[in-house]
This record gives structure tokens, C-alpha cells and sequence, in this order.
């Protein structure tokens, strides 16, 4: 027998459920004075750098339908292409940049939205650039295990077709579902877990 | 910053593929919700990138005093939350065995009569003015965590005309990497309710489920006080980068 290598396996997810608002966002949900406020709802303050934009959408099941009791998480680099994180090694990120938010639907419309800076492009590990884009990550009930997509900006057509991984996608008709279209001084971005237009999720 | 290790080299290694067959799949339909809730075509995998491997940190200066303690964390002063007393602890880990120190832990549940303080809870069980039903804490250099709450009860759920949730507590999970992050529910030993969910059976391999199912951990009580439940977490592991080639300008 030759020595056990003594893995462990990840924990199974379970279904984030109806009432995810209690754990995550709290003051959301009614729940007050628990926490001062819902963590991820303030990315960015007055002295963050960047051109400010606003993300907003919703997600939509397979009769075509919102969710209204989905909540959604963002992670995306500054306007310089930094992650404020440990693992970001290039340089330090802009500390006026959270990188992270945390929204829950609108409990009447579905609708979330973001306030946030559009980022800067950050390398492929072959050294090549990505577009801008922001990583997104979706739970509700009725979701077994989180969803993992991507959001690309619809005025950065030379930098997507250049996307090394945008431009691996083979069925080319699906790669709109990953562009957000410029609607003001934000980004329209519907997600479709179901149907002809069903969004592009990633396994990540 | 507040994660334990800074002294050591920050994780940059990419994650270990997720085992999806490990996981409940997307469709389940003996839980409805997830029949149109379900994405059908095929996830589209690339390697990792500077977009997946790193991810938020949250300082020690976010929690309040009782923030890992819902038996008080929303009662009235002097008061506490009904129900049996119990302390959840277990460690936060990754797929390598190592402890995921400095990370993000929050949880949510029913009171002890299987009631959510939420506007769409419509379960005639009765709220508990002093329970609120949310805690967090944060990951100690091994990875231990620990909270204090009251052992929530089972509840009947609009899905078939009488299915039950057997009790849990559900936990959200950051690790070191966004790639990483998790929601999960922790099942309690022995409720026979476990084997008869809808939601826990979308898990094909009962390993699996064992894996969710918390044991009574009696080293952990506090006489006289409460009981404990271990629970440990495993995240996905990563790679190590020691001897990976940096490519030139990378």
C-alpha cells in the first residue's frame, strides 16, 4: 500500500434558501441593530479612483420571471487592474476600493444594483490581457450551488474580442450574454439561468 | 489587516477543479424551486486567473462583542433567546487538511419552534422576541471558529403537501480565494428528518450528507450551560505555486 495522500473533499453546498436575507444582509431583512449596517453595500467613497459607474439588472428564471429573493455578490480589480487582496501580488490596490459587494434583489422588482468603478484589465495567467470584466456570484433559493458568471463592458468591444476567455467560447452567439450594454452612466445586466438566452455560467 | 498568517507568503495557486458530482446538481426536482431555477447547458471551464484566486478580507475591527452569540446578540438586556443552549465550533479548512485562517463565517436559522424572523416566514410557530436568527465570526489562525445559539427547530415548508426541513443552521463561507465561497447547511446527529429532505437528498452520495451532519460533541459542552456541535468546514484547496514557472513581465 503505498502512503494516503489524506485529502479532504470540499463541504457539499446546500441551497442558500429564502431566507439568506437574515444571515447576509440582515437590516435588509428588518433584523436591526445586530449589525451597524449590511457588509458589501458601500464599494467605493469619495476618494475612490476611477470613472464611477452603476451596475444594475436582474436575474431571471425559466418561465421569465425575476427572483426576488436572490442575492448577489461582485468581486472585481480597481480602475488600475489591482484586486485589494493578499493574494494580489503586482501592487497594491486603491484602499478607497472594498472590490467586493453584496446586494439582494429588490424584494417587488428583482432588480440588485452596484455603485462601483469599472476595472482595469487584469493579466490571463499566459500573460495576456483580459478585458475588463467583474466576477459574479449568484444564490437564491432553488440554486443547489452558487453561480459563478462574469460581467464584460459592451463599450470595450476591441479588448472582449481580444478576451482569451471570450474568445474560446465556441457557440459565438452565446458570448452576449456575458455583455453588459451602457444604458446611462451604467450597465445593463440581466442574468437568464433558463432558455434560449440562458446567460453563460462558468465552472471556475 | 486582520488575516492570521501575514507573516507568511499570501495564497496565489489556483484551485483544485470542484467536484460537481459531489455537490447537489443544479436540477433537483424533487425540490421544485430549483426545476426552473436550474441553468441546463454545460459550464464553460477555463483555468484560473487573478479574478478568481484572490478575494475580499474582512478585519477583526468589523465584529461587535456579540456577533458570534445569537442567543444575545438581539435580546433585550438581561434577557436571551428560548430554547436549548447550544455552542457550534469546528475549523474552517481546505481540501490540503490546513486550516483557512482570517475568514468570513456567517450563519442564519430558525428559533427553537422552526420560526424565521422574516417577512416571508408564514409558519404559525411562534417568533421569539429575543432571537433575531443571524451571527458571524471570523477564523482563528487554525482555522477554528465558535458561536454560541440555541438549537433551532424543524419546520414544515410549502414543497410537497408535508415535507419538513430537518433543523439546521445555514453557514456562509469566504475563503482566501472568491472561487472559494460557499453556502452550505449544517444538519444536526440523529434527526431522522435528515433522510426524508427533498434538499439534502439532491446530494446523490450519502457520504456527503455525513458530511453535513454535525456530531454532539460532548468534550465541548459547558456544564451545566450547553451542549456543542463540531462542524467542520472543508473549502476547496489550491495549488502550490513553489515550483510553477513565472512567465517573464508576469
Amino acid at each position: 500500500m503505498p502512503q494516503m495522500l489524506h485529502h479532504l473533499r470540499e463541504t457539499p453546498s446546500q441551497t442558500a434558501g429564502p431566507y439568506v436575507h437574515i444571515g447576509l444582509t440582515p437590516n435588509f431583512a428588518g433584523i436591526d441593530g445586530v449589525y451597524p449596517a449590511d457588509l458589501g453595500t458601500a464599494m467605493v467613497n469619495g476618494k475612490t479612483k476611477g470613472e464611477r459607474i452603476a451596475i444594475a439588472g436582474r436575474v431571471i428564471d425559466g418561465a421569465g420571471e425575476a427572483l426576488r429573493d436572490c442575492l448577489v455578490e461582485i468581486w472585481q480589480a480597481d480602475a488600475a487592474g489591482l484586486y485589494p487582496s493578499p493574494s494580489e501580488t503586482r501592487g497594491s490596490a486603491d484602499p478607497n476600493f472594498a472590490g467586493w459587494g453584496r446586494c439582494p434583489a429588490d424584494a417587488a422588482t428583482g432588480e440588485y444594483r452596484f455603485e462601483t468603478v469599472k476595472p482595469g484589465c487584469v493579466p490571463f495567467p499566459d500573460g495576456r490581457l483580459q478585458a475588463p470584466h467583474v466576477t459574479f456570484w449568484i444564490v437564491a433559493r432553488g440554486i443547489n450551488l452558487g453561480l459563478n458568471t462574469r460581467l464584460y463592458f459592451g463599450d470595450e468591444a476591441e479588448a472582449n474580442a481580444a478576451d482569451p476567455i471570450l474568445s474560446r467560447i465556441e457557440h459565438r452567439s452565446r458570448v452576449r450574454t456575458l455583455i453588459a450594454e451602457r444604458v446611462g452612466d451604467g450597465y445593463r445586466f440581466d442574468i437568464r439561468l433558463q432558455g434560449p438566452d440562458e446567460t453563460i455560467f462558468f465552472d471556475i | 489587516m486582520s488575516t492570521a498568517g501575514s507573516n507568511s507568503s499570501p495564497e496565489t495557486g489556483a484551485f483544485w477543479p470542484r467536484d460537481r458530482a459531489w455537490h447537489p446538481p443544479p436540477l433537483t426536482p424533487a425540490y421544485k424551486t430549483s426545476v426552473l431555477r436550474s441553468p441546463q447547458r454545460a459550464l464553460i471551464s477555463f483555468s484560473n486567473t487573478l479574478s478568481e484566486v484572490t478575494g475580499p478580507v474582512f478585519g477583526q475591527n468589523l465584529f461587535g462583542e456579540l456577533d458570534n452569540d445569537l442567543i444575545h446578540n438581539f435580546a433585550k438586556p438581561g434577557e436571551s433567546a428560548q430554547g436549548p443552549r447550544i455552542i457550534v465550533h469546528g475549523r474552517i479548512l481546505d481540501e490540503r487538511g490546513q486550516g483557512v485562517p482570517g475568514v468570513l463565517v456567517e450563519f442564519w436559522q430558525a428559533n427553537a419552534a422552526g420560526r424565521y424572523r422574516h417577512k416571508k416566514d408564514g409558519y404559525l410557530a411562534p417568533l421569539d422576541p429575543n432571537f433575531g436568527g443571524c451571527g458571524r465570526t471570523i477564523s482563528g489562525v487554525d482555522g477554528g471558529y465558535a458561536f454560541r445559539t440555541i438549537k433551532p427547530g424543524p419546520y414544515p415548508w410549502p414543497n410537497g403537501v408535508n415535507d419538513w426541513r430537518p433543523a439546521h443552521i445555514h453557514f456562509s463561507i469566504f475563503g482566501s480565494g472568491f472561487a472559494q465561497r460557499l453556502i452550505t447547511q449544517m444538519y444536526f446527529e440523529g434527526d431522522p428528518l435528515i433522510r426524508t429532505c427533498p434538499i439534502v437528498n439532491g446530494i446523490r452520495d450519502p457520504a456527503a450528507i455525513e458530511q453535513l451532519t454535525a456530531p454532539l460533541d460532548l468534550a465541548a459542552t459547558i456544564p451545566m450551560d450547553s451542549m456543542a456541535y463540531k462542524f467542520d468546514i472543508v473549502l476547496r484547496g489550491r495549488r502550490s505555486t513553489l515550483f510553477e514557472n513565472r512567465l517573464e513581465g508576469n
